[in-house]
């Protein structure tokens, strides 16, 4: 029984929480929250004046002794104002919608503090296919998709055909004040990313490519995971998102580039030594 | 002088049928009556069932990390509950009620095609064996919407997947000849004198559900082959790495699905249209406006299919159209909303448990309508989609907008179907543990899903407050779950020891109530000629004026002022 009272008492401070999307990371999940509130403010006055009306109404013209039901079949020009009314309220939500799009899906510059995006490093990214910040420059990192792990891939290949790009797997680290943007696919079914502190979900469906954008001004830690339905691993499905300084980012980075070097001699070895054991060709390079 | 006695006209006005009986009776029965009673009785026992799996995903859910079921068995009790709840209950509930009253209310002998009409329900009945039978090898796991690829072979090798494509076509195909069915016989089989303008509410509702189903399943129906075939025939519709699209199935699945959520809330706005003025001793306000918006629902919702698909890699232009298209949506269904609430404003009200059921059903609904538009802006749909503010949305649509409904028919036409009425205290109770069941259940999950908890999960961790979350909604839907066991009872009592009902017990406004509780095989002895959308309380209205009584009787008609109604338009 204390259980519940306890967890009122840390409700009532965060009431406005309770009743709002998770937002505050990212200026694009921000936007978004701000859009839900209005539109959340807008709801609960219908919602009570529609409630309200029907209490009062059940409550007000219940059967009582000596009462007539009066004979209305309508009134014409009653059910042409709600209608409008209706169709008012409606266009100004499409219109606030109109007016805040563009801040909620268009990526604006990485901040002064940003890390440095360019050839000498090979973090950048330039492409028509996505929207991208007014100077054309974001890390452009690929979210992938498997069951039941997301894998991200850096810029940064060192060989045409995309190979020896640097890449993590569930957790994400990117810089802080960066716009960093997502070019989301899928190697088996369809996943969705989402990390509710950064904005919205989106699809990876397979054969598609998907995009969207954060940018992080503190470091933090943001968690999320998979929001469709991909198969019995679905729930432990989990992706994590880093946001550390830039200069911590090019040096973890660096590191990790390091560490799958390692790991690739290391596997090259044990190929070798396996094909020393069996006999060559009897293991073939996958 | 002879006096001459002519002999006494004897006229049969028709050959009397005699009532059939024995369990063969039923097999191979054509009334409507009896196949709209089999309809009902089935598709209750498949609520049942649904109900069944969703209190196991809720007792799975009622702790974090919990390890009742396995992520395999988690998986497949919510694909059995949604494809349960929607194929083999709401859906067919409908059918079944329009079965037994559309013909009644509109004066029919039966519907047009007796022997079609009884196919359509074998077929729902193979469609649910073919399902349930998949229990005994390997139930279906990828959801009631079954995207591909996880629909595929490669990922879903089972045969619980083939079973469920087999229920897509048998329920279609079993819905599609009764919506023709319906179809033709509202369009051919009125009572003289029942226009289109003249034409229950209800009635109309089942014709806009069977327009509806004639246009979204045949959609449904080439999707479901094209999975099958892309699963057992080599065929690649769905699969990305021989040129096929997943976000085809999408598209397809979806142009069927949004229809199929007025399919099945449309008629439970037709019940709901029947029943208020009956209770408020009122007609209902804004006749037209009722049934243009029911169409108008229905035109709208053939073209918003595409805001279950605001996460998926599509163009911005179609965004914004399937934004303002589920807008548009919105003002039909309030207009609706407002009219409800207009036909009870100073009528009389009787609060009987069929009319707290359509009070409960406007409250309830009232609730998914608004989250609706919610989902409707797609940037917030981003944060909201696939949440449980979705199945909070959903559930508040179809709990209310359907189940309520569909109670308060059990209620309202008990008494037509078997000729007792059902228990009032009972009624009451189990409408007061239905209504804050739901409550309990699922406002809460609106909450989940801002928290950031994806639905379809099998557990989650304790983050937040999300364990006392899920708790509060654990504990409503057994409330609920005791509520629906109520009315159970509640037949099951009245069956026995109800009140005897009569023809009328609620001086009712439409036709099914001018005969015999229950109806003889032929409906009709005399069908009465029809002068407005109210035709028993013109008859009511016509044997009080011509036997002198002015008004002070027991009727609940007698309240009513002389004149004041429009019979005899």
């Amino acid at each position: 029984m204390n259980r519940i009272p306890a967890a009122l008492s840390h409700l009532l401070p965060s009431t406005l929480a309770f009743f709002t999307p998770a937002h505050g990371a990212s200026p694009n999940a921000r936007e978004i929250d701000t859009l839900y509130k209005i539109t959340l403010y807008i709801a609960l006055v219908i919602f009570f004046a529609v409630e309200v009306a029907l209490g009062y109404a059940l409550v007000k013209f219940r059967k009582r002794k000596g009462a007539v039901a009066a004979q209305i079949h309508g009134n014409t020009r009653l059910e042409v104002s709600w209608t409008v009314a209706a169709a008012v309220i409606l266009v100004g939500l499409a219109v606030l919608t109109f007016a805040k799009l563009s801040s909620i899906q268009d990526p604006p510059n990485s901040g002064p503090g940003g890390a440095v995006l360019g050839e000498q490093n090979n973090l950048i990214y330039a492409s028509s296919s996505r929207k991208l910040p007014p100077n054309g420059k974001a890390l452009d990192i690929t979210v992938i998709g498997r069951q039941y792990i997301w894998q991200f891939v850096y810029p940064g290949a060192n060989e045409p055909d995309g190979l020896g790009a640097p890449y993590s797997y569930e957790e994400l680290v990117v810089p802080t004040e960066t716009t960093v943007s997502l070019d989301i696919v899928s190697s088996d079914v369809v996943h969705s990313w989402w990390v509710p502190e950064l904005g919205g979900k989106f699809q990876a469906v397979p054969g598609y490519h998907n995009y969207t954008w954060f940018k992080i001004s503190k470091p933090g830690i943001f968690r999320g995971q998979c929001a469709f339905l991909c198969g019995r691993g679905h729930a432990r499905m989990i992706a994590t998102v880093k946001a550390v300084p830039p200069a911590q980012f090019e040096e973890w980075l660096a590191r990790q580039k390091q560490l799958i070097a390692q790991a690739n001699a290391e596997a090259e070895k044990a190929r070798a030594k396996l094909k020393a054991q069996t006999g060559a060709g009897a293991v073939e390079n996958p | 002088m002879a006096t001459y006695a002519p002999p006494i006209p004897e006229i049969t006005a028709h050959r009397a049928e005699r009532e059939a009986t024995g369990w063969t009776s039923w097999i191979t029965t054509t009334d409507h009556k009896r196949i709209g009673i089999m309809y009902m009785v089935l598709t209750f026992v498949f609520f049942l069932l649904g109900g069944t799996e969703a209190l196991m995903i809720r007792l799975q859910l009622g702790a974090p990390n919990n390890t009742l079921v396995t992520p395999e068995i988690y998986n497949q009790l919510f694909t059995m509950h949604g494809t349960t709840m929607i194929f083999l209950f709401v859906v067919p509930m409908m059918a079944g009620l329009a079965n037994y009253f559309l013909p009644l209310m509109i004066g029919a002998r039966d519907m047009a095609f007796p022997r079609l009409n009884a196919l359509s329900f074998w077929l729902l009945l193979a469609g649910g064996i073919v399902f349930y039978a998949s229990l005994f090898w390997h139930p279906p796991e990828a959801g009631w919407t079954s995207y591909p690829p996880l629909s595929d072979a490669l990922y879903s090798p089972s045969g619980g997947q083939d079973a469920w494509i087999y229920l897509i076509h048998l329920t279609g195909l079993s819905s599609l000849l009764g919506a023709i069915n319906f179809y033709v016989t509202v369009a051919n089989m009125r009572a003289r004198g029942m226009s289109w303008g003249r034409l229950p509410l209800f009635v109309w509702a089942i014709l806009t559900y069977s327009v509806l189903l004639i246009f979204a399943l045949p959609v449904i129906a080439a999707a479901v082959t094209m999975l099958l075939t892309d699963r057992h025939f080599g065929t690649h519709f769905f699969d990305p790495t021989e040129g096929g699209s997943p976000l085809l199935w999408q598209n397809l699945f979806w142009f069927f699905g949004h229809p199929e959520v007025y399919i099945m809330v449309l008629p439970g706005f037709g019940i709901v249209s029947e029943i208020l003025p009956v209770f408020a001793r009122k007609p209902i306000f804004g006749y037209k406006a009722i049934a243009a918006s029911t169409v108008a629902i229905a035109f709208l919702g053939f073209l918003t299919w595409a805001h279950h698909m605001f996460t998926t890699p599509i163009p911005e232009a179609i965004l914004v159209f399937v934004m303002l298209s589920s807008f548009l949506i919105a003002i039909p269904t309030g207009v609706k909303m407002l009219n409800w609430i207009a036909t009870l404003w100073r009528g009389t009200i009787e609060f009987t448990t069929p009319l707290l059921f359509c009070a409960g059903f406007i409250a309830l609904f009232l609730i998914g309508g608004i989250s609706g538009v919610f989902l409707a802006i797609f940037p917030v749909d981003w944060q909201l989609n696939e949440t449980y503010f979705v199945v909070a949305h959903i559930h508040f649509v179809l709990v209310g907008g359907a189940v309520f409904p569909i109670f308060a028919a059990i209620y309202y036409w008990f008494p037509k179907i078997t000729g007792r009425m059902l228990g009032e205290g009972l009624g009451k109770l189990s409408f007061t543990l239905m209504f804050v069941g739901v409550l309990a259940t699922f406002l809460i999950q609106h909450v989940m899903g801002l928290d950031g908890m994806p639905r379809r999960i099998y557990e989650y961790d304790n983050v937040g407050h999300l364990a006392l979350y899920n708790l509060i909604s654990t504990v409503g839907s057994f409330i609920l779950a005791a509520g629906v066991l109520v009315t159970i009872i509640n037949v099951w009592r009245s069956l026995k020891v109800g009140v005897t009902a009569g023809p009328d017990p609620w001086k009712a406004n439409t036709l099914e109530w001018f005969t015999s509780s229950p109806p003889p095989v032929n409906n009709f002895d005399v069908v009465p000629l029809v002068r407005s959308f109210e035709p028993m309380k013109d008859i009511r209205n016509e044997v009080q004026r011509r036997s002198g009584d002015s008004g002070a009787g027991a009727s609940g008609t007698a309240t009513v002022p002389a004149g004041a109604t429009q019979v005899g338009l």
